[in-house]
């Protein structure tokens, strides 16, 4: 299994929150290999069954998000600039200049209007979203005949290859945790499982986990781990907040985590040698783990993240290493019991 | 040919003080239509071209071929390395964003994620001292061998059409000028012309001054690129000039108050061949003219510029027909300043 070209393919599918779908027909490609009953739900969620039910045996959740942060449109100007909302957490001190796709009837190259050096007279401020301006090319009326409001914006930046197995895209919060998870299903493909597995590729995760909670509801698991990104260490970062790349997954410990699936996971990590690092915290997670804990009468649930420098820019740096070995942890805690 | 011209040229990489990629492609391109062909000990290129007339007052044409740019200036412990930039560049458009460094390496300008600062830090743009660069090195060793101090750091290059004449692309400062040169430099001219195609504009105008000394022109057309801020929200005077209105030709700006009577024969060329033409409507920016219109005992100089948008960025955007019509004014100011 290439997951570099995985990772590739799946970053240059698109999905701002809300509007998944060519993010979901990626995934849902790659996915129909291990389940191929697997579907789209009501709400832009990817689902997927291994093998067949089995009575009285654990039900368990793998679990990463579809959608991506962006922007959506709400305004074009008479002067033919293009008006936004933030769908998601943004970074605006990054947004003048920065090239986008904008998804109407058909996609479209922008950028996001800066004042240049020669104007600013010195004066540095970061704007507020509403104060953005999306540039086209296009007039109004050319504009309206392929733009609607309430379509989609991307970042646009191209995938690339770093030194060794560091590579930099967009949208790898949280690619990387679809890729970590088909990574497992290849690893258990045609393995007699202890266990039923239901795959979730969830939409609306950034607006508030919105596709994992009515997901679970129906897939009514046991156990549910959440797949995502977290913080590794950049150059001056606090090492207390951050993990470091290629120092493997962090299993997450958390009030609100079964501390139980946790355990089994560093278990399991110690067991087969696979590297991992701890990421505590001290309340709700931020991942789709606190939908799923909550759900029905209740789901043991545990986050598993994959450290992520410069989260929420168009340029987010992974190791392809540290996806390898959190989709062999998942493959091998699955295979090997999954609860001490 | 011109759009061929400028899309090749903005592909290549030529910070202040790095324009060999530049300079080559250039030479290579105006061999077979130059007199004669001298690299001077800066680095500027300048070519004689014979006319079917001797010109009466020599005349100078020139563009720069350096762009805005990173340069490193050290190596962390941990891999990243700082940087500094050169030419005047906002942070804001270089956090977040893929990069190439030494024409070969890709990297991205690492930064402190969004959620990690508080909510007066996302209001703040940072210092370049706390921007990084990362290619992914995994410590201090592999990057020493890979990059080394003053190592070059560009945008990266790509080249899009926007709308249904606009072009986006870093560098169009001014690998415009290069090309409108480059395309002069294949016609038949009514006289004489040297060509100079400057180094180190960005970093204040010194490639101008040796090569201003050493043709020692009796007058100047400086071909440029200059700011536009013609978005939604400025009114009037701020918007400075506007896409699709032609030429700019300033009166005065930061470096130069012009020539008055070139100024006012531009206006009249334009006129009489039917294309728009525009002023700048704010004192703001400056360029080579800076330099050569004080050359030695004084040369009468005019700057003919492209008006583009987000200008030192790596997504400048200029309209393709003022970019055809900045060549046709050149042409037609040819036959006119040799006269002056």
């Amino acid at each position: 299994m290439d997951l570099r070209e995985i990772l590739n393919n799946l970053s240059s599918s698109n999905g701002v929150s809300g509007e998944e779908s060519s993010a979901g027909a990626a995934a849902l490609k790659l996915l129909k290999k291990y389940c191929p009953d697997a579907y789209i739900d009501e709400m832009g969620s990817v689902i997927g069954t291994v093998g067949s039910y089995k009575a009285n045996v654990p039900h368990i959740l793998l679990d990463a998000h579809l959608d991506q942060v962006g922007f959506i449109v709400t305004y074009i100007t008479e002067e033919g600039f293009v008006k936004v909302g933030n769908v998601g957490g943004l970074d605006m001190r990054i947004m003048p200049a920065q090239n986008v796709l904008l998804h109407g009837k058909q996609t479209i190259n922008g950028v996001i209007a800066s004042i240049p050096p020669h104007l600013s007279n010195g004066e540095q401020k970061v704007s507020d979203v509403t104060e953005l301006l999306i540039d086209t090319g296009y007039d109004k009326a050319e504009l309206s005949e392929i733009i609607a409001l309430g379509d989609r914006v991307t970042f646009d930046t191209p995938f690339m290859q770093l030194q060794d197995k560091r590579i930099a895209a967009h949208s790898m919060d949280d690619r990387c945790g679809i890729a970590a998870i088909l990574y497992a299903l290849e690893l258990m493909h045609e393995k007699e499982l202890s266990c039923n597995l239901t795959v979730l590729f969830s939409s609306q995760e950034e607006v508030g986990e919105c596709g994992a909670e009515t997901a679970v509801y129906n897939i009514n698991p046991d156990i549910a781990v959440a797949v995502d990104v977290t913080f590794a260490m950049g150059h001056g970062d606090d090492p207390v907040k951050c993990g470091k790349l290629e120092n493997g997954p962090m299993i997450g410990i958390s009030p609100t985590l079964s501390r139980e699936v946790s355990n089994s996971l560093i278990h399991t990590a110690k067991e087969k040698n696979i590297p991992w690092q701890s990421e505590i915290m001290n309340g709700t997670t931020g991942t789709n783990a606190d939908r799923f804990s909550v759900s029905r009468g209740g789901v043991k649930s545990c986050t598993l993240s994959i450290p992520l420098r410069y989260m929420h820019t168009p340029s987010e740096v992974i190791s392809i290493a540290d996806v390898e070995n959190t989709g062999k942890l998942l493959a091998e805690w699955i295979m090997g019991g999954y609860i001490c | 040919m011109l759009s061929k011209y400028l899309k090749e040229l903005c592909l290549l990489c030529g910070a202040s003080g790095n324009e060999n990629s530049v300079r080559e492609y250039i030479c290579r391109n105006a061999e077979t239509y130059g007199d004669s062909i001298k690299i001077d000990s800066l680095g500027n290129l300048i070519i004689e071209k014979k006319g079917a007339n001797r010109s009466p007052k020599k005349l100078m044409i020139s563009a720069h071929m350096d762009e805005v740019g990173l340069i490193v200036t050290y190596i962390n412990d941990d891999g990243t390395m700082q940087i500094a930039p050169v030419g005047g560049i906002d942070a804001s458009v270089v956090i977040g964003r893929p990069v190439v460094v030494d024409g070969n390496i890709n990297g991205v300008i690492g930064a402190k994620p969004v959620h990690l600062l508080n909510s007066k830090q996302r209001k703040e743009l940072p210092e370049f001292s706390e921007l990084y660069l990362d290619i992914g090195a995994e410590n201090k060793e592999q990057a020493e061998k890979l990059i080394s101090l003053g190592t070059y750091v560009h945008f990266l290059p790509s080249f899009t059409k926007m709308g249904s004449s606009k072009v986006r692309s870093k560098a169009l400062d001014d690998r415009i000028g290069c090309a409108i040169m480059l395309e002069l430099l294949k016609e038949d001219l009514p006289y004489d012309v040297t060509f100079a195609f400057l180094v180190q504009e960005e970093v204040g105008l010194r490639g101008a001054k040796a090569a201003a000394y050493s043709v020692d022109p009796d007058v100047a057309i400086v071909l440029e690129a200059t700011t536009a801020a013609d978005i939604t929200g400025a009114e009037g005077d701020a918007k400075v000039c506007s896409l699709g209105n032609g030429p700019v030709v300033s009166f005065m700006d930061r470096s130069t108050i012009y020539d008055r009577e070139l100024y006012s024969i531009a206006f009249e060329e334009c006129k009489k061949m039917d294309i728009p033409c525009q002023t700048k409507t704010r004192i703001a920016g400056g360029n080579d003219s800076g330099t050569i219109h004080l050359s030695r005992g004084g040369v009468r100089t005019i700057a003919i510029s492209a008006p583009c948008r987000y200008l030192h960025s790596p997504s400048c955007v200029a309209d393709m027909n003022d970019i055809e019509n900045c060549l046709k004014l050149t042409r037609a100011m040819i036959e006119k300043a040799v006269q002056i």
